[in-house]
This record gives C-alpha cells, sequence and structure tokens, in this order.
C-alpha cells in the first residue's frame, strides 16, 4: 500500500525475461499452493486421493467458491463486503423455508435480495460512503432477518436442490467440475468480455473511465448486484449440501471469502482480481481447512491458527517473488 | 448563535444528538422511569466500547485499507491471560494489569511486522493474525474459570453518584488521546499518514515508526480492554471480545472519524458508543426479539452513516 509502482523506463530483454517469469510464477502461485496442499494430504493419506475422498473433502468447496466470487467482484470495484458471510445465511434460511414451501414466493425474495444489494451499491457510489461500514450495518439487517425466518435450526432444502448438489458425475467429482465450471463462467465474463474490463477498470483508475464516459454509477451497481447474485447461489449451494438451515450457518463465510481473494492473487484496490486464482484459493482454504489438519492429526483447538498460517506463508512467498518483479 | 452553529458544524456533535434522542424515546417510553439508572448502564458498557474504539481510529486514520482487524482475538487472549496472572489475588491486579497490555502490545507488535514484513493490506495481516490468536486462546484458555480477584471486580463495577469511576477514568484518558492526536507530534504525524503517506515521508515524517507505533498502541487498548472485560463481567472468555470487531469499526465511523483516514476525532467515539449501547437497551426495553433488534440496529447503522454521509477521499 505504501510503495506505488514506479514506469522504469526501457528495460532491456534479459531483464524483461526475468520480469515475464516472476510474472508467470506470481499468476501460478494460487495454483502451486493448492498442489501442495494436495501433496501433503497425498502424502499423510494416499486413500484420500480417490472419487470418493474428493467428493467428501470438497464438500463444502462450492459454496465457499461462489462466497469468494462474490466478494471478488466487490473487491473488484475497490469495496469490501463484510456482510456476505450473514447474507449467505440468510440466503440459507430462505431456501429452507420459502424457497421449498411457496416456490414463487422464495425467487421473489432472493430476486429483491439482490436488488437489495444493487441499491447498496447505487447509494455507496451516491452518497460516497464506506463501503465497509455499510455492508457493516447490512451483515446486521441479514442476520436479523435470517432469525426472524428461522428462529431455530430447522427447515428442508428442496427436492430439486437435494439432487442437483448430490450429482455423481463418472470419473470426476461433481464438486471439481463445479469448481471448474464457475471459473470458466467467471472468467470470461469478467476477464474476457469488454464490459468486464471496464468493471475492473472501475477498480483500477476510477477517473480515466468516468472521463471515458462510462457511468460508474452503473459499474458499482453491477458490481454489487454480481455479488449479491453469487451469494445468493452459494446460500442455496450450502443448504443443498447440509440440507438444512440455521441463521449462523454463514457467518464464518465472510472472513473465508476475503481470504480466498487474497490467495487468490487479488488484490485490494486497484481491480486486480482473478476468477480462476479465486476458486482456487477457495479450494485450497476448504482442503487446507479440516481435512488436511485432520489427517496432521492438529488439535481442533489449532486449526483455526493453520489457516491462519496458511494465508502467511502464501503471502510471503508472493512478496519473495514480488520483490525480483520490481 | 454564532457558538451553536460552530458547535452543530462539529462532525461529532451528531453521535451525541442521536444518543440523547434514543435516550429520550426510552424514558417516553418507561414513562420516565429508570433514565437515571440508563445513563448508568449505558456508560459502564460505553467505556469498553471507547478503549478499543479509541485505539481503532488511529489506526483507521493511517489512511485507507488501514484497520486493526485483530482486536476481539485479542481482547478475548488479553482476558484470559489476565484473570490467569491475577489468579483471583488482590495483590497481583497490577501484575495482571501489566501482563494483559503486555499481551496486547505483543499483539500490536507482531501486526504491524505482518504488515512491514509481507507488505500485506493490514486487513489480511490483522486478519491471519487474529486466526493465529485465537487457536492460542481456546488452547490456552480452555476450561479456565479463574474468577477476578474481589478487589478488581469491585474496581470495575464501582460507582460514585451513579457515575462509573471507569467511565471517569475513561473519559481523562480520551483527553490525553484527544491531546495527542491533536497537539503532539505524534498524532499529528498519524494525521499527516493518513492524508497523503508520501508527502508526510518526504515532510520528514518517520511513517514506519508511526505505523508501528500505532499498531501497538491499538493492540494495548484491546489487551487493557480485555483486562477490564474479564474484571466487569468476573471471568475470561474466548468470545468475550466478539461484538467488539463491529462496535470498535462502527463507533470510529458513526463518531465522524473519515474512513479515507487523515482526519479523526475523540469525542465522536464517545458519543457514537454511548448511541449505540443506548439504542440496544432501547429496543430491549421495547421487548423487541433478538431478530428485530438485529434488523434495526444494522438500518439505524446504514441510515445513520447514509446521513452523515462520506467525505470525498483528499485526493
Amino acid at each position: 500500500m505504501t510503495a506505488v509502482p514506479v514506469e522504469t523506463g526501457p528495460k532491456s530483454s534479459s531483464e524483461r525475461g526475468a520480469l515475464a517469469r516472476a510474472r508467470l510464477l506470481r499468476g501460478l502461485l494460487p495454483a502451486m499452493s493448492l498442489v501442495l496442499v494436495l501433496l501433503a494430504i497425498a502424502w499423510l493419506n494416499p486413500r484420500a486421493i480417490s472419487y470418493f475422498g474428493f467428493s467428501l473433502m470438497l464438500n463444502l468447496a462450492i459454496p465457499i467458491a461462489l462466497a469468494t466470487i462474490a466478494q471478488m467482484f466487490v473487491i473488484a470495484g475497490n469495496e469490501l463486503d463484510l456482510s456476505i458471510g450473514t447474507f449467505v445465511g440468510f440466503v440459507g434460511c430462505v431456501t429452507a423455508t420459502w424457497l421449498k414451501d411457496a416456490p414463487l414466493v422464495g425467487v421473489l425474495i432472493l430476486l429483491g435480495s439482490i436488488g437489495v444489494y444493487a441499491l447498496l451499491g447505487a447509494l455507496i457510489h451516491l452518497r460516497n460512503l464506506p463501503s465497509i461500514v455499510v455492508t457493516l450495518g447490512m451483515s446486521f439487517v441479514w442476520q436479523g432477518l435470517a432469525i426472524l425466518i428461522l428462529p431455530k435450526p430447522g427447515g428442508k432444502a428442496p427436492d430439486w436442490l437435494l439432487s442437483l448438489m448430490a450429482f455423481k458425475p463418472p470419473f470426476v467429482p461433481f464438486p471439481i467440475i463445479a469448481a471448474l465450471l464457475i471459473a470458466a463462467v467467471v472468467h470470461f465474463g469478467l476477464m474476457r468480455t469488454s464490459y468486464g474490463v471496464i468493471l475492473r477498470g472501475s477498480g483500477g483508475n476510477e477517473a480515466a473511465l468516468s472521463r471515458a464516459g462510462w457511468s460508474l454509477l452503473k459499474t458499482k451497481v453491477v458490481l454489487f448486484a454480481l455479488t449479491g447474485l453469487f451469494g445468493v447461489l452459494s446460500g442455496m449451494a450450502l443448504i443443498g449440501i447440509t440440507t438444512s438451515a440455521d441463521a449462523n450457518i454463514g457467518n464464518g463465510y465472510t472472513l473465508l471469502a476475503i481470504a480466498g481473494v487474497i490467495l487468490g492473487g487479488g488484490e485490494f484496490v486497484g481491480g486486480r482480481v482473478s476468477p480462476i486464482g479465486a476458486v482456487i484459493g477457495a479450494l485450497t482454504l476448504a482442503l487446507a481447512a479440516s481435512p488436511l489438519l485432520t489427517f496432521m492429526h492438529i488439535p481442533p483447538d489449532w486449526q483455526v491458527a493453520a489457516n491462519g498460517a496458511i494465508l502467511i506463508i502464501v503471502l510471503a512467498a508472493r512478496v519473495l517473488i514480488s520483490r525480483k518483479e520490481r | 448563535m454564532a457558538s451553536l452553529r460552530l458547535l452543530l458544524a462539529k462532525p461529532w456533535i451528531w453521535s451525541f444528538i442521536g444518543a440523547l434522542l434514543v435516550w429520550l424515546a426510552t424514558i417516553a417510553f418507561t414513562g420516565g422511569y429508570g433514565g437515571g439508572g440508563m445513563i448508568t448502564a449505558a456508560l459502564s458498557l460505553a467505556v469498553f466500547t471507547v478503549i478499543v474504539g479509541v485505539g481503532q481510529m488511529f489506526v483507521i486514520t493511517l489512511g485507507p485499507g488501514n484497520v486493526d482487524l485483530s482486536l476481539p482475538a485479542n481482547i478475548g487472549l488479553a482476558s484470559a491471560v489476565a484473570m490467569k496472572v491475577m489468579d483471583g489475588n488482590d495483590s497481583m491486579i497490577a501484575v495482571g494489569l501489566l501482563a494483559a497490555l503486555a499481551c496486547g502490545m505483543a499483539i500490536g507488535a507482531a501486526n504491524y511486522l505482518l504488515i512491514w514484513a509481507l507488505r500485506i493490506p493490514p486487513i489480511i495481516a490483522t486478519l491471519s493474525a487474529s486466526f493465529i490468536i485465537q487457536s492460542i486462546d481456546i488452547s490456552y484458555g480452555r476450561g479456565l474459570q479463574i474468577k477476578p480477584p474481589p478487589g478488581f471486580a469491585s474496581f470495575t463495577n464501582w460507582q460514585i453518584f451513579g457515575i462509573p469511576v471507569l467511565a471517569i477514568l475513561t473519559v481523562l484518558f480520551s483527553v490525553g488521546a484527544a491531546i495527542a492526536l491533536q497537539r503532539m507530534i505524534y498524532g499529528r504525524s498519524v494525521l499527516a499518514i493518513g492524508q497523503n503517506i508520501r508527502a508526510a515521508w518526504l515532510a520528514g515524517v518517520n511513517v514506519g515508526r508511526i505505523r508501528f507505533l500505532t499498531y501497538t498502541l491499538s493492540g494495548a487498548l484491546g489487551g487493557l480492554d480485555g483486562a477490564l472485560l474479564a474484571g466487569y463481567f468476573r471471568g475470561a472468555n474466548v468470545d468475550i471480545g466478539n461484538e467488539y470487531l463491529l462496535a470498535s469499526i462502527a463507533v470510529v465511523v458513526i463518531g465522524g472519524t473519515s474512513v479515507a483516514g487523515g482526519k479523526a476525532n475523540v469525542p465522536g467515539v464517545w458519543g457514537a458508543a454511548l448511541f449505540l449501547v443506548l439504542l440496544l437497551t432501547m429496543l430491549n426495553t421495547f421487548g423487541v426479539s433478538a431478530g428485530v433488534r438485529l434488523l434495526l440496529t444494522g438500518l439505524i447503522i446504514v441510515g445513520v452513516i447514509t446521513a452523515a454521509g462520506g467525505q470525498k477521499a483528499l485526493r
């Protein structure tokens, strides 16, 4: 945050080669951390590396990946969403009650909640509000609504959702297919389409974008609506796996999602995000969170610490690589 | 009239007006009953939010991206450390407080070490640190059921004419913090860094040292808060600091400190802390359910920040 990259003028070809290598290394870092975690699991418990093992270990990876993608959209616009966890919980409660009992009402509520996200984007832009505080307030709102809908744990996921999440494709476990699909769709939308470039540009250089005639209000609204959309998908996927809901079910996702985005090579400012990296980051966290630690016989007390340590190690590795990049 | 207008121009006055309105609404509901007791209770609870709020305020003033997310874990660990060192023994109170302070300072220093060494955003650094601190606390404080020394417990609950002594001390501390912020080189440097870190550096401010001091200060205040909370609530607890993550950030912003950095004020932290505590008391008095209470708290925070409006960042 302190160091501003300075243009250093023309570089010799060998320097440029080193630079390209460092960039490549940096881009590969999220994938390398995932491979490292996988190798550790394979070494500790070879039997886990199987169709069944992956289905089991990556069970909760789909909702985490979707929540991470949701967080990634706001981060692309230089904002932060501290309410995504409670929002996922709220969506979960709606899914387990309204969406099953009165599908039409349920769909309307979920669409409405995406609309609320879009409105928040507009509000944050028009009044120039700090997103941290607005979403902090919203986290209370979603939690309150979730408790009102489902005062105690219960409800049941709609059958179609249950059968979707229990889908067992041949050869490749469903979570891996889902992760690939999510990464591919979002990568195409945000990195390969022209409006995706505009969306990332709103985080990169607001002033330039607005002088070029693009509406910053619109980009912010779109980014927040996309966050809402993926938040809804995450909540639904979560309930499809857990089958019933609880108002506090998503609370841990806020910090997990931020960590996933950063682990995947995203930056807080400048519109530098990577959808593929974010999904890989989420998978790494999902695997490192419990399967790896269980195989390592780390007591539950220290599992949270291990998450923190993994984050720090990956970021330290990134610093070492970035130093070459400069 | 002119002085009134001057007063209304202060960014912190709105949080006090909000607190006053909430208090009036509550005693209108109870028919004037319990108004005094409500202020006493609000003061004793607001103290804990103010102490961490001031630490968070200095951190946030350092500029965009600076925030201390490790406060809840810090408070939890320090409360356990304080209780273990004091061990229910009146003669160990001072040592226990010092131990909690040292624990908090160590956490703050470690936070800055991560930020500096890994050059990562403070949000991620303090977040990763808080994961680790939380685990240390779970492991260290497991089954910890040490009561605070009787002298310490009664000190944290001590009142003179309905005014908690802890609140008086915290007011004195806030005055000190305000002087440090506005009149001392340290505070001016924090403001300068928040306004433009490069300009501050060029003007000869030792940016690294000031940031290190600020994170250490925030950590130390978190540690102190943990010890006091354990005294007030008669025991340490892993979750004792949980609500102070949101509360510490909320009081800073509602109090009129700029999230973009470089602009801070201490009175607003008090006003906002009283506002939040009184708001909860009001909703409890009205007898609303937990869900409605959360919903209204959230809507009011969003409403207040929308009404107060954000300031344009200085760049």
